[in-house]
Parts: structure tokens; C-alpha cells; sequence
């Protein structure tokens, strides 16, 4: 079972008092009624995927009950940091070297 | 007596202190601290098991975990009988009963022996390539057959009626092992104030200081520093000494799992006492101190009974007091079993000859097995033994030729080497590495905040073990915050060599030869599978294992893991390395299910969740279903009523009278705040601002996708007030939905969410007679018609309480439904059916809940739409606001599958004979004379009988549904087609005029 780090609480707390919400830093488009397809698509369908540093959202279910983001290495299953939902995506290169720098 | 093996003056245990215990009916007497196989080889029981596949004779191998061969049932009582214990590691007690397993009708004589002479047919893959043909056979017959073969024990028939607990803990340092390694580490952490947890499975600490009685500990016997030190530790308010206690699962980020045994040894536990202990520990740092595992020598018949590892003959004499036999042969590619030919000898045994599989076996070895008067064989091998039931002899011959001659024993100890254990590091995810010149895996890189220590390290040396633990220990403790402290100091003396050995099968069961050589005991696999694999193209290692089962039982390979390594490897004319090590997975060895399940089991499964009004459904009949984990009132049978006839009633009574339902597992949310209509106007397709307040509007709920997601009624209290309804088991996803899109895409919304479904007992009142029934209980609320239309809310009071009165409908009656706070829930509810049955009323269940909802084509979520169903299809279109610039959903129902023609529609069925019943689930087709596979047009959602129509009623998905109206289609059954025809999906009062009444 893995710790998380809740950015609202300040503390780390089990995995199951959380629940994963997807790939983070997708906005909903604010013109939805007038977007195309193809738009719909990659807001919708498409994720990343990434092997590596991956963007995610947790939600504190049950805690604060508050969504917010994480960066987790899926080689490793580290996660590197969370933060608060709209705080700017952090550069995933800088956050492979962190990942990296941790692991010696 | 606790038998004739017993040494006087020999081992650790106390001779008075006797216990009796019986083996397959048999009593014994074995003495306090005794395992069960000490005990039984004290009287010189040797035969415990029979293997797994060819039924062979067989005894110990071992004297811990690693045993592969002497697994038993051990019964307390009826309910609480543990099949393939290992008799290595179960203690005896008073009065404790054993039995053997896998052999029929007894372990002497045993009939499924004959697979071992029928051996040459079971090769590896046997299975996979005899039981092909024919296809249909497999289930009824080949199946049935060799599962009822096969299995070690019988598992109890009875619920266990024993309790487990389970504890988690946080701790600076987790020390698994308590050998001389571990507790050298677990002593300086601790000596810095930080947090310790030491574990060990065994019942006493010390590890191989229990049996390598030649090492001192500053001047001290090894074992007896050992239990000191464990007691000092345990006497440390910052340190907790678990024994009988295994880590079996290294999890992420130092998450451990401890199973800590503690009555399996009793022989009176009380009830009090937990069977066993769950430890779930986090750890800041882990130092692992796992030891080794010695292995076997693999040559023709190396299983009978009373060939065992020499670290097991050493500890049955050293620590237990017993002989292992009175004529012993050692048959060695290490120097460590040396010691134990010395110690055996000095018991008063005698040792016939120690084979030595090398030219030079360490120095001084020879001169003092001389002095001991023991012949010493070197260049020699054991290539074949015999005995039934027990080793009577071993064939001995020279490595480079000439005759082989016959050596009478009654024992064969045998030592090929150590393999550190690196289970745990492994499981951390940890990549071992290979080490050349040892030949062995060692831990390589480091995935978790852990450390190696001693022999599981690779580090053979006494001395450099404690210095390297010492030094663990202290680094670990720094690194949590431990206090300044003087490292132990500990000399460690007198330690035989470890080093040493081979891999693979010895001369005589090498590539050229048929004979049986076995690498893992417990699933039967020999030398000669492995390489049949490797023939047969099993290139990997970890494809000979799935093939042969090699390391795939209970022991997980602990003792044939590298072994069937080194043959593949020799097989495939590659080194050992690039074959590669099996993944090593949890749990090191078994967990019993109590364990895990732990406190969740019977009621503490999983919470059932009771309306208040739950007693009075239990008083007055009603069969309960469990909806999620709701327990709601299915239907209110009368003496004499199936659940047919019930529903029936109850339907009828609705529609002629009234009826109560409990409706207060629906989903309530509170939405509150300046933009709650602006807010739920994004998260249902219909429009809120509008509605005023005191009215109900339906809505719909949608993903982003345009699939609907759920429904419910919505009462709007005040300007910047919603009473939210969702379905039964939708609330907390709803909630969650919501308060994602609140949280992070409409953040500049001012509203609140509250989950109140807890909060609101619900009384569905529905019927003619609803309003009378309710209206004298209603204060300060005008329930007429002009004043109180369908789709109204009010708040008030009834019987004396707040009350949310909604005129509602969910069967098409006029209704309403009395939301009033959960504890009064089951007052108000008897105060209705009070003035209810006297008028001919009657409680109803969520069967007639469903049926009537039927009659008026409301459709369920989840029942009549799967989560690819639009508004549209369902036929709720006029749901969806047309002018709204947005709404969860809005682009996904734009998108072209969603507008394109032939979609699935829901209509309403009618069967041809009125009195045929369609099964939910059901197919539909247009010509049900087509071939196999036939076009499927869709599938039948919701089914019933309607009493209230006379006739059968059904809801379909059916492509292009609503253009079929009038059409026949047809519903194949197994044993008949019925004819249906294509209907609105309303079946009972059409132009909806009831919920005026």
C-alpha cells in the first residue's frame, strides 16, 4: 500500500483513504458546444500514458475529500510530488532527475 | 521417553517436560519445544508424506521453513484442521493430533504409489499434452479425475471458529531475521532510541546459532548470546521482538507484512488469545537479515526418508537432542557438513563415510575427520540409494571411474551449498545480481530503503557479518534520528566454513542418464524434467518453471530454485545468468486465509446498510435483497403467498388502493448556495434556473460522453436550495462527479454539496388513497390538488415532526413521499400504516417498486441503460434544454455514433401469449429461421408480469426500436422462439391521467 501526500492535509496518509482520478492538466474546453471532433477526441479519449513521470489526479475521498495533482514514475511507482488541483504542471525532465537523485 | 533417538545430554529441551501427541492414530511422546518432525525422528518416525505426483515415501528434508516434503494436517477439532502444515515448523503440544496426507488408504501402504512406477507416462507437460482430445471430455471427465488426484490435504469443512487480529505499526527500523546478524543490527539501532521491530519465524531467536554450537559471542555460546540479546531487546521500551513471526510480503515503500503466530503451539489457548497476528508495518528502514537456505544434492533417489539437509541433522542433534540416524552418511559439495559429521560422530552415531564430490575439501577437514575416525571419500559420488520406507543404503563411486560399492546407512545428510535468501530484497523489488565467483545471486541494486546484512548478503564470515550488521544497524538508527550511541561490540568466534558448492545434478544423474534425481521434492520434478523442457523449447526460466512446475509449490523453490537453474543453464550450453532467476513474489511462505480475511469475515464483511425502518420490515414478513449494500424489503409475503402471489397483491392493492414503500436508500445531496441552479444547469441535461421553488423537475444526468449516467428528482427548496435524489446505489458517485467538476472545473461556483442520504428516512405513499392517508398526519401544508400539484414540495410537519413533503410518483398513482430526519423515520413510517390498513392498503417491496415503474416505462439506470445509452435512446429527449450553452455531455451526444441512425432504442414488448414471461437478458431477433450466428436487433432490459394489465410486459433495447412499433420480432430461447410485438413503453394508463387523482 502506497503513502500519498495530500497537499490540502500536509500529511502522508494510506493509499486507501484516496482514489485516483485520471491524467491531470486536461481542461475542459470552455467552448464545448463549439468544438470539432477531432478537439472532443483529444479531450475526451487520448491520454498520455507515459512510461515515466506521469501527471495525475487523486481525489482525498476519504479525508479532506479535495482533488488534486501528482507526478508518479510509473517505472518505479514513486510518486515524486502532488500539489494542490491548479498549481502549473511542474517540467517533467527537472522531476526525472529528482526521481532519480531519490532513488541514490 | 519421549524416543529412542533422543540423546542424553544432547540439545536444549528439558527431558521431563514431556507432551503426548498422536500421528495418524498413533500416540507419541515428544518434549516442550520439540517440532513436530523432532519429534517423531526422536522416535524414529522418518516416513511423514507421501509427494505430490508419484506418491513416493518420504521424510524430513529440512528442519524450517524451507521443508518441501513433510507437510501434515494438524487437527484441533473439527473446524480447526490446517492441511499441509510443515512438520518442521509446527510445534507439538498436548494432546495435538497429526496426520499424514496424499496417500490412501495409508501412509505405509499407499495405492497411488503406482504413479511412481507408471512415472515414465507423467513426464513434465504430461498433462498439457495427454488430456487434448477429446475437447468435450476435459470438463465432464479429465478434469473432475485428476483434480480429485490431485491436492496436498483436505481443507476443513467447517468455518474456523478460531479469531485473527491484526495490528498496524509504524516503526524506525524493521529487522527481519534474529540471527546473529539481525540482532547484532536490531541491538545498535536500538541502543540509539529509535524504533525497532525485529522479527523472526521461528520460535526462539539465533537463527544457525542454534545448530552451529562451535560459535561464541564474546566468549559466550552463540545461542545463549542469542536469547540474551533477544531478551535485553525485548526488555527495551523502543524495541518490539516478534518471534513465530514471519515477514511474508514486502510491499512499496517499505510496507511489510508479518504474520505472527501466537496460540498454533498452545495446547489450551485461551479464547482471548488471536490465532494469529496480521502485522502491517511501515517502516523508515529495513535491514534485511534472512540468512541462507542450504540445498540438496541431486542424484538418482536422493528422497527417501531419512535423507535430509545437514543444517537439519545438525539442529535435530544440537538443538532438539535427537539422532537422525545410528549409521549416517554425508554426501557433501561443502565444507559446512563436516561439522555436522563431527558433531554426529561425537553424539555417539556413527558416520560410515563422508562423500565428497570435490578433490579438496577445506583445510584441516581431513586431518580432523581422521582424528574422529571417519573415512572421507573425496572425488566420490552418491549416485544411487535404496530402502523403502527409509534409507537403507547408498551407492558410492568414485568421480573418475572404476567400481561403485554399497555403503549400509540409515541416514544420508547432504549439503550442495547455501543460497542466500533473497526473497525479501527480491519481493522489494531489489534486482538481484549474479556473483561469479560464488556462484549465487546476491542482492544487486536497491528499488526501497532497505539493507542486506550477512549471509543473505553473501557475507560468509562470522565476524564480518556482525560488523556489517553493526553497521547497518547504526546507519539505519542515524537515519532516523537516533542519538549519539556506542556501536555494540561483538566478537563473534568459532565458526565453520560456509563457503562452497555446486549447482545442478551430480555424477550419475547427469544429461546422459534416465534416473530420478530430484530438484523440487514438493511438485516432483527431476533433472531429467528440466531438461525434457529445455528439448522441448523452454528457453527462458521462467517458461521451464510454468512447464515442470519446478519452484511452483507451497516451498516456492526455496530449495530448488537454483538447481533447476543450473541444469536448464547446463542444458542450454548458456551461463546460469543469462537464463535468469524466477521472480520471487509473496508471501515467503503460506498465510493462512484467517490472517489475511482477518476481522472481515461474517458480518464485518462488508457493512450492511439498514433503513430505519428496517425492524418494522423485519416484523412484518418482508423477504429483504440486498441492493450494493443496502438491505431493502423485497416483498411482504402473507401466509400462504409465494412471492409470486405477494407481488401480485401488492401491485393491485397500489393501483386499487395505496401503498407504503421504503424508499430511503435512494441518494440525497444537498446543493446549496447562490449558484446551485447554475451549477446543477452544467450537470444535468435540463434546464433549473426556472424552476421554481417548491416544484420537482426529473433530471438526467449525464458523462462527458453523452451516455447517461444517472437520474433522480430534484425539489428545489429555496432560490439557492436543491434536495438532490439520485438512484440507490449512484450517491456516491454522483457526489463524486459533482464535487470533481465543483472542485476543479467550476471552481468559481459557490456551492456546497452534502451527502444527506443518511440523513432523509423516506415513506413512499402511493395510491388512490394516498392523500387521504397521510392528510390528517400533515400539518401546515395544503395537500390538495390546486395547492399541491404533481412535482410540488413542501416542507412542514407531520406527526409532529419536520417533514420534506414531495407529491411525487414512481408509479404512475398519485403519491408522495415523506422525507422526514432518519430517526423518526420508523415513528412516522408506523403513524402511516396506521391510518393505512384500515383503508386496505398494504406495505410493498422494491419488486412491485420495479413492476409498477414497468407499467409506466420509467426506466432504472443500470437496468434498462448500460452506460452506452443516450437520452434519446431512452426516449427522454424532451429531458435535454435546448438553448443551454453547456452541460456535462453536451458534445458528447454531438458526436456522430451518437446522432447516427439504427441505434439502439428503448421500446416497450409485448409477448404474443400474454402469459409468457421474458427473460431479462434475452436476445432479439427479425427471423429467427436465419443461421447461426443470427443478427442480434438487441436485448430485453426489464420483464415482468403485470397483474394490473393481465398480461406479461417487457422493456428492449432493440436497434432502430421505436421505427419496429407494431412489428413482430422474435426472442430464441433454448427450447422454444417467442413471438413479441413492438410497443410503446408505457403499458398502463396511457395518457399518464392518474397522478392527477
Amino acid at each position: 500500500m502506497l503513502q500519498i501526500y495530500c497537499p490540502y492535509c500536509k500529511e502522508e496518509r494510506p493509499e486507501l483513504e484516496f482514489r485516483h482520478a485520471g491524467e491531470a492538466h486536461i481542461a475542459r474546453p470552455a467552448d464545448m458546444k463549439s468544438i470539432s471532433d477531432e478537439e472532443f477526441e483529444g479531450y475526451f479519449f487520448i491520454r498520455s500514458n507515459p512510461k515515466g513521470i506521469a501527471f495525475e489526479r487523486w481525489r482525498h475521498v476519504h479525508g479532506c475529500g479535495r482533488f488534486f495533482n501528482a507526478a508518479r514514475d510509473t517505472v518505479s511507482d514513486k510518486f515524486i510530488t502532488t500539489y494542490e488541483a491548479g498549481e502549473p504542471k511542474p517540467d517533467a525532465a527537472e522531476l526525472a532527475a529528482k526521481s532519480g537523485e531519490a532513488d541514490k | 521417553m519421549s524416543g529412542a533417538n533422543r540423546i542424553a545430554g544432547a540439545g536444549r529441551l528439558t527431558p521431563a517436560r514431556t507432551v503426548r501427541f498422536t500421528f495418524d492414530g498413533d500416540i507419541y511422546t515428544g518434549l516442550e519445544g520439540d517440532t513436530l518432525a523432532s519429534a517423531l525422528i526422536a522416535n524414529g518416525v522418518h516416513l511423514m508424506g507421501r509427494s505430490f505426483k508419484y506418491h513416493r515415501p518420504r521424510g524430513v528434508l529440512g528442519a524450517g521453513a524451507e521443508e518441501p516434503n513433510a507437510l501434515m494436517g494438524i487437527e484441533r477439532d473439527k473446524a480447526r484442521r490446517q492441511p499441509n502444515v510443515r512438520a518442521t515448523v509446527q510445534e507439538v503440544f498436548e494432546g495435538m493430533k497429526a496426520v499424514s496426507q496424499n496417500r490412501w488408504p495409508s501412509l505405509g501402504f499407499d495405492v497411488g504409489a503406482v504413479n511412481d512406477l507408471f512415472s515414465p507416462f507423467f513426464a513434465a507437460g504430461f498433462y498439457y499434452k495427454t488430456f487434448m482430445w477429446p475437447k468435450a471430455a476435459w470438463q465432464k471427465l479429465y478434469e473432475p479425475v485428476i483434480r480429485s488426484a490431485a491436492g496436498l490435504g483436505v481443507s476443513p469443512d467447517e468455518a474456523d471458529t478460531d479469531h485473527y487480529a491484526s495490528r498496524y505499526v509504524h516503526c524506525d527500523v524493521l529487522v527481519i531475521g534474529g540471527g546473529v546478524s539481525g540482532l547484532s543490527a536490531a541491538l545498535a539501532a536500538a541502543r540509539t532510541g529509535v524504533s525497532v521491530i525485529i522479527c523472526d519465524e521461528q520460535a526462539h531467536p539465533g537463527g544457525a546459532l542454534a545448530y552451529e554450537t562451535g560459535v561464541a559471542v564474546n566468549g559466550e555460546p552463540g545461542f545463549d548470546w542469542a536469547v540474551e540479546t533477544a531478551c535485553a531487546l525485548a526488555a527495551m521500551d523502543n524495541v518490539r521482538v516478534l518471534t513465530r513471526t514471519t515477514a511474508f510480503g514486502y510491499y512499496a515503500q517499505n510496507f511489510v507484512g508479518l504474520a505472527e503466530r501466537v496460540t498454533d503451539h498452545l495446547a489450551d489457548p485461551g479464547p482471548e488469545l488471536p490465532r494469529e497476528r496480521l502485522w502491517q508495518v511501515r517502516a523508515k528502514k529495513v535491514i534485511l537479515a534472512t540468512g541462507a537456505i542450504e540445498r540438496h544434492m541431486v542424484f538418482a533417489n536422493n528422497d527417501r526418508p531419512g535423507i535430509m539437509l545437514s543444517s537439519a541433522a545438525r539442529k535435530y542433534l544440537n538443538h532438539y537432542g535427537v539422532a537422525v540416524g545410528t549409521k549416517i552418511g554425508i554426501y557433501t559439495a561443502n565444507d559446512s557438513a563436516y561439522e555436522t559429521a563431527f558433531d554426529l560422530k561425537r553424539a555417539g552415531a556413527s558416520v560410515e563415510a563422508i562423500v565428497d564430490c570435490r578433490d579438496n575439501p577445506g583445510e584441516g577437514l581431513l586431518s580432523k575427520a581422521a582424528d574422529l575416525g571417519i573415512e572421507v571419500l573425496t572425488d566420490h559420488s552418491v549416485i544411487n540409494t535404496s530402502g523403502a520406507r527409509r534409507i537403507s543404503a547408498m551407492t558410492v563411486k568414485r568421480n573418475r571411474g572404476g567400481g561403485s560399492r554399497s555403503v549400509a546407512v540409515d541416514a544420508l545428510i547432504m549439503s550442495a551449498g547455501w543460497t542466500p535468501s533473497v526473497h525479501m530484497f527480491s519481493q522489494s523489488r531489489g534486482k538481484v545480481a549474479w556473483d561469479a565467483e560464488t556462484e549465487r545471486f546476491l542482492p544487486g541494486e536497491y528499488a526501497q530503503d532497505c539493507t542486506s546484512v550477512g549471509a543473505c548478503n553473501g557475507t560468509d564470515e562470522l565476524q564480518a557479518s556482525i560488523d556489517e550488521a553493526v553497521a547497518a544497524g547504526s546507519e539505519a538508527a542515524k537515519a532516523t534520528g537516533g542519538k549519539r550511541a556506542a556501536k555494540p561490540k561483538l566478537k563473534g568466534t568459532g565458526a565453520g566454513n560456509w563457503s562452497g558448492g555446486m549447482a545442478g545434478s551430480t555424477a550419475g544423474a547427469g544429461p546422459d542418464t534416465t534416473v530420478k534425481a530430484f530438484v523440487d521434492f514438493q511438485n516432483d520434478v527431476t533433472a531429467k524434467d528440466i531438461r525434457l523442457a529445455v528439448r522441448e523449447g523452454m528457453h527462458s526460466i521462467e517458461h521451464v518453471k510454468r512447464f515442470t512446475t519446478n519452484g511452483m509449490a507451497s516451498d516456492q523453490g526455496k530449495t530448488s530454485n537454483i538447481h533447476g537453474l543450473a541444469i536448464a543453464a547446463e542444458a542450454l550450453g548458456r551461463d546460469m545468468p543469462e537464463v535468469g532467476l524466477t521472480t520471487f513474489r509473496p508471501p515467503y511462505t503460506p498465510v493462512t486465509f484467517g490472517s489475511i480475511v482477518n476481522h472481515g469475515r461474517g458480518k464485518l464483511f462488508d457493512p450492511a446498510r439498514k433503513t430505519p425502518m428496517h425492524g418494522w420490515e423485519e416484523d412484518h414478513g418482508a423477504v429483504f435483497e440486498d441492493v450494493g449494500q443496502w438491505k431493502r424489503a423485497w416483498f411482504y409475503p402473507r401466509a400462504g403467498e409465494d412471492m409470486h402471489a405477494a407481488v401480485n397483491r401488492e401491485c393491485r392493492t397500489v393501483r386499487e388502493v395505496a401503498g407504503l414503500f421504503d424508499a430511503s436508500t435512494l441518494g440525497k445531496i444537498e446543493v446549496v448556495g447562490p449558484d446551485a441552479a447554475k451549477f446543477l444547469d452544467l450537470m444535468y441535461t435540463n434546464g433549473w434556473q426556472k424552476l421554481k421553488p417548491g416544484r420537482c423537475k426529473y433530471g438526467i444526468m449525464l458523462r462527458e460522453d453523452g451516455f447517461i449516467y444517472d437520474d433522480g428528482v430534484v425539489a428545489r427548496i429555496a432560490e439557492d436550495r436543491f434536495h438532490v435524489t439520485t438512484t440507490t446505489g449512484g450517491a456516491p458517485r454522483v457526489l463524486h462527479h459533482m464535487e470533481d467538476y465543483l472542485q476543479t472545473e467550476f471552481p468559481e461556483l459557490d456551492v456546497w454539496l452534502t451527502s444527506t442520504s443518511e440523513q432523509w428516512a423516506v415513506v413512499a405513499v402511493q395510491g388512490p388513497k394516498a392523500r387521504e392517508i397521510i392528510a390528517p398526519l400533515v400539518e401546515d401544508i395544503d395537500l390538495s390538488n390546486e395547492a399541491m400539484p404533481h412535482m410540488s414540495a413542501r416542507e412542514g410537519r407531520i406527526c409532529g415532526v419536520p417533514t420534506r413533503l414531495f407529491r411525487v410518483s414512481f408509479t404512475g398513482e398519485a403519491g408522495f413521499e415523506v422525507n422526514v430526519p432518519a430517526d423518526y423515520g420508523r415513528a412516522v413510517w408506523e403513524a402511516i400504516w396506521a391510518r393505512a390498513e384500515p383503508l386496505g392498503a398494504c406495505a410493498y417491496g422494491t419488486e412491485t417498486m420495479h413492476v409498477l415503474r414497468a407499467e409506466k416505462g420509467f426506466i432504472i439506470v443500470g437496468q434498462d441503460t448500460d452506460g452506452t445509452v443516450t437520452p434519446q435512446d431512452a426516449g427522454l429527449s424532451w429531458a435535454i434544454a435546448k438553448a443551454k450553452p453547456d452541460f456535462v455531455g453536451i458534445r458528447g451526444l454531438m458526436r456522430p455514433d451518437l446522432v447516427a441512425e439504427g441505434r439502439k432504442q428503448l421500446v416497450g414488448l409485448k409477448t404474443k401469449n400474454p402469459k409468457t414471461v421474458l427473460e431479462e437478458g434475452a436476445q432479439i431477433v427479425a427471423d429467427p429461421n436465419q443461421p447461426v450466428p443470427m443478427k442480434m436487433l438487441g436485448h430485453v432490459t426489464s420483464s415482468y408480469w403485470s397483474e394490473n394489465c393481465g398480461h406479461s410486459i417487457a422493456m428492449a433495447l432493440i436497434a432502430d426500436g421505436r421505427a419496429k412499433t407494431g412489428e413482430t420480432l422474435y426472442v430464441p430461447m433454448p427450447d422454444r422462439t417467442i413471438e413479441v410485438e413492438v410497443t410503446g413503453t408505457v403499458f398502463f394508463d396511457e395518457k399518464g391521467e392518474r397522478v392527477n387523482g
